[in-house]
């Protein structure tokens, strides 16, 4: 299949489902911290912030949601040009003894994830670290697995999937393309 | 970016690059875990041909914090005694497998020739070649005064340049290679600049260069507000001593060129006072105007860590060029 | 060489085509040549009286390693030379009938150029006392001229006693022009590139103002001065001013300061570090158009090897000077002849008749090209087109700054004596 595999709606309720499934798992939004990894999953972050804070008021959406550079934590830069740093910025409370739930936009190999959990480590030490991600594409080369999931998306090797947020690229959708023909 | 062997030449976008860089590295700098394992596996070469412990542990630290590798080798010989060629050096190097040389030599050009020369197949960084540029202070010297005068609407700083300051570099800019890369620095970044000093002191065949000049600090502190003066360190020896005759006395310098609470107090508000150390207290910078609070001389030292560490990702982290 | 040779078809002088003949080492009349004789093919070539350098640095003794009689003189004839003045900068120094000898006899005995000896000015070219002039000029090397080269003559009362006591001779005293003082430290010329790069500068003045207090010293004594390497504008202009007065100035030019300037130096590459230093394009034009004019009166190469590991260094660290005897006639021809600044009658005013004038050895070279003068003679390719490749010159030392050039003005024949002391392939086998 491709084209658009989710729409703007289909992303809507993805976040919406995420945010309940975030308070669940935790029994609320004490000691949660949302980490969105840049570039995408900073967005995603923002609005899964404003959604928990929506469900549960006592949430701080702009003071619990931060931003994670994980640039000089990948295991990859000298295979491509060099990269800008990002900022990191962190609630002013640090992370030590909170639930960081990372954020990104496509889940694939792994290695950002790892190169997350690489950063946090150095960063404090939290209770727990969960992930959430709008899009699980397979094909992982490590062991690590998702918390939260907005929609499975079974992709062959050579197939792309894009992400596009309205706050980055001016309108919501899931684009799958590429494949054998 | 595969060498920084100065500021002459180097465009805005590539200045701002390592000036927002150093911020973020500046960043990591605060927290309890300070190395980043980003040039993991890579080996760093201080090759020190002039002694200075300062400079040399500012990119020792800022080659750790990345998690690399540091050696550092310290070369004999001088323009009077030659000692093993740049050259053998350089092939031993090679040899060692550096990914970068840091180099800081007596004579201008040396780092330009370790790059050019076809020894060595690392990246070359310039801590200092003779007269002739120091880049990495001009970088720390720009992204300190960024902090302290370009955030004026609280919007940060990220992304800009100096546009529109007004810099006063006072000293002894014939033998500065401080002043040049300063000068070529800050021109590119949007800053006006004034060289303060006895015509003694000033470089023949200057004409051409985008700056103000004057002989004396008060005429520049009356010209216009000044909003950052960088000091430059006097040598006594070339005073008087050996005939060159620079200058009459020390005494008559300072006071025509030394900073003093008194000049200190005419800069523009919220003015700062600079000096790339280490300081002569009491000649060409009175301690009052050191430790005042304008003062960001020592802040300038630490932000040397976050721009070294800065230009070794730079010119490290990314795919190897040729 | 007894056998008699022709050459024929070359342009004399870069006139008009012609013939000549050799036999015993003289210019014969061709048709006394006979039919036996050896034939040079020279159509396309230039014939020039064998050319004369004022100015080498053959370095031996002392410094073999970089330089011997023996290499030198083969890159004096391959680049076209038939004499070479040897400077006094040796170890020991030039400055006794012995030194002199030493050279002059072992240039005879290699046979492939003549050298004369130039005498230290001061004993150990250190500049506090007269060395013995009188025995050099009267020793078998016959010297006259007398220069401290390497180092200015500074002290103006030793310049003056020492132009005063040449005319015994007719001697000559050749200046290198730079007041020490102004130039402590200097490294490159003092413009605007030394104050962009950081090296110390040598302001143009610390040889103008010395070619002006010996252009007057020597008017004021009536004796001769020879100013080396001339270098800036200036120094054209004292040089000019002097002369117009009757002041008996000559001047010399090299190659490298027609040519280049000193935006080398931004790549401190030390193969451009040269005493006095490559000035700016102004400079440049104003030698050009002073060795056009006369004031300039002779080319000289200031040929000075170098051992590798003095050049192949910091800037600061280098040794100054640069190779020259192979190269000089193609940049001469590049700068000065195709560019119709001068012909290549001008060529062998400025590069054989003048200085074996100003060398008083007229007797034997810089002779014109008629019967019965000696045969030296250079033969001289313009149309060639060569690259200078460092490995491949006579030379003992490699640094030359043209090294990957391409330059014309090969010289493909030189005669010592009607003796062939170089002789490009073309010409192999013709003397057999």
């Amino acid at each position: 299949m491709t084209g658009i595999v989710l729409t703007a709606p289909d992303m809507t309720r993805a976040i919406t489902r995420i945010a309940h499934e975030i308070l669940e798992r935790n029994a609320g939004a004490e000691n949660l911290v949302l980490l969105g990894i840049p570039t995408r999953g900073l967005p995603l972050a923002v609005r899964l912030a404003a959604k928990l804070a929506e469900v549960e008021p006592s949430f701080d959406a702009t003071g619990r949601c931060g931003a994670l550079d994980i640039t000089m934590y990948r295991d990859d830069l000298h295979r491509h040009p060099t990269r800008p740093i990002g900022a990191t910025t962190l609630p002013s409370a640090g992370i030590d003894d909170a639930i960081v739930v990372l954020v990104d936009d496509v889940f694939h190999t792994g290695r950002t994830i790892r190169a997350a959990l690489d950063a946090v480590k150095d960063l404090g030490r939290p209770r727990a670290v969960q992930l959430a991600v709008l899009v699980d594409r397979g094909h992982r080369e490590l062991p690590i697995r998702a918390d939260f999931v907005g929609k499975n998306l079974p992709t062959s090797r050579d197939e792309r999937v894009d992400v596009h947020l309205a706050e980055t690229d001016g309108e919501d959708a899931v684009i799958l393309t590429g494949g054998a023909k | 970016m595969k060498h920084l062997l100065g500021t002459k030449g180097m465009t805005r976008e590539d200045a701002v690059l390592i000036l927002d860089t150093a911020a973020q590295m500046a960043a990591t700098q605060d927290r309890e875990i300070r190395k980043l394992p980003t040039l993991r596996g890579k080996t760093v070469v201080n090759l020190f041909f002039e002694d200075s412990t300062r400079t040399r542990i500012s990119f020792e630290a800022a080659a750790k914090r990345l998690s690399a590798d540091v050696i550092n080798f310290s070369a004999k010989g001088s323009s009077v005694s030659k000692g093993e060629s740049l050259k053998d050096t350089a092939l031993t190097l090679q040899a060692m497998g550096a990914d970068a040389v840091v180099v800081r030599h007596w004579a201008s050009g040396a780092a330009y020739q370790l790059a050019h020369g076809g020894w060595l197949h690392g990246s070359v960084l310039n801590a200092g070649d003779g007269t002739h540029e120091h880049p990495t202070q001009a970088l720390l010297d720009a992204f300190t005064m960024r902090k302290h005068l370009m955030n004026t609407d609280g919007t940060g700083v990220d992304g800009k340049g100096l546009d529109g300051l007004r810099v006063a570099i006072v000293g002894d800019v014939l033998h500065s290679r401080v002043a040049r890369s300063n000068m070529h620095l800050l021109t590119t970044l949007g800053a006006s600049v004034a060289l303060v000093a006895p015509p003694t002191l000033l470089p023949v065949g200057m004409d051409s260069w985008p700056v103000d000049v004057f002989h004396g600090l008060d005429d520049a502190l009356d010209a216009q507000p000044i909003d950052a003066v960088m000091m430059l360190r006097v040598q006594r020896e070339r005073m008087t001593g050996g005939g060159a005759s620079f200058f009459p006395s020390p005494a008559e310098y300072t006071r025509m060129f030394g900073l003093d609470g008194q000049r200190m107090a005419r800069l523009a508000d919220n003015g700062i006072v600079m000096h790339p150390g280490p300081m002569n207290r009491g000649l060409e910078i009175s301690a009052e105007a050191a430790d005042s609070p304008r003062s960001v001389i020592v802040e300038q030292v630490a932000n040397g860590v976050a721009v070294r560490m800065a230009s070794l990702y730079l010119l490290l982290a990314g795919e190897e060029q040729s | 060489m007894s056998g008699a040779f022709v050459i024929a078809g070359a342009k004399i002088n870069g006139e008009d085509v012609g013939t000549i003949a050799v036999r015993d080492g003289v210019l014969i009349d061709p048709t006394d040549a006979g039919t036996g004789a050896t034939r040079i093919d020279a159509d396309g070539l230039v014939l020039l009286p064998g050319l004369v350098d004022l100015h080498t640095h053959l370095r031996e003794p002392g410094r073999e390693d970089a330089e011997t009689i023996e290499s030198g003189s083969r890159a004096a004839s391959r680049g076209g030379w038939v004499a070479v003045h040897a400077m006094a900068n040796t170890n020991p120094v030039a400055d006794t009938a012995g030194v002199v000898e030493q050279v002059w006899s072992r240039g005879q005995e290699i046979g492939l150029v003549d050298v004369f000896p130039v005498g230290a000015v001061t004993v150990g070219l250190k500049g506090e006392r007269l060395s013995e002039m009188g025995a050099m000029a009267q020793s078998r090397a016959r010297v006259r001229l007398f220069s401290d080269d390497g180092i200015c003559v500074y002290d103006p009362v030793i310049m003056r006693r020492a132009l005063e006591y040449v005319k015994t001779f007719d001697g000559a005293i050749v200046q290198h022009a730079q007041d020490l003082r102004l130039t402590e430290g200097s490294q490159m010329h003092e413009g605007d590139v030394s104050a962009e790069l950081g090296l110390a500068g040598w302001p143009a003045v610390a040889e103008e103002s010395i070619i002006a207090r010996d252009v007057l010293l020597a008017g004021h004594v009536g004796s001769r001065v020879h100013i080396q390497h001339l270098s800036t504008a200036g120094s054209v202009d004292i040089v000019r001013w002097a002369k117009a007065r009757g002041i008996q100035v000559t001047a010399e030019a090299t190659p490298h300061h027609l040519l280049f300037t000193h935006e080398e130096a931004r790549t401190y590459n030390p193969l451009f570090k040269v005493n006095p230093p490559l000035r700016t394009s102004e400079d440049v034009e104003a030698v050009r158009e002073g060795l056009a004019d006369g004031t300039i009166d002779i080319v000289a190469t200031d040929h000075a090897p170098h051992a590798s590991e003095d050049k192949d260094c910091e800037w600061a660290a280098a040794s100054f000077g640069m190779l020259g005897l192979e190269t000089a006639l193609g940049v001469v021809q590049q700068v000065m002849v195709d560019s119709g600044r001068m012909t290549w009658k001008d060529v062998a005013r400025v590069m054989s008749h003048t200085p074996a004038r100003i060398g008083r050895v007229e007797a034997s070279h810089g002779r014109l090209l008629t019967v019965g003068e000696p045969a030296n003679l250079t033969l001289v390719d313009p149309a060639s087109r060569w690259t200078v490749d460092p490995s491949a010159l006579a030379s003992r030392s490699h640094n030359t700054p043209y090294a990957g050039r391409e330059l014309p003005g090969r010289a493909v024949a030189t005669f010592l004596r009607g003796t062939p002391t170089h002789l490009d392939a073309r010409f192999e086998g013709a003397f057999a």
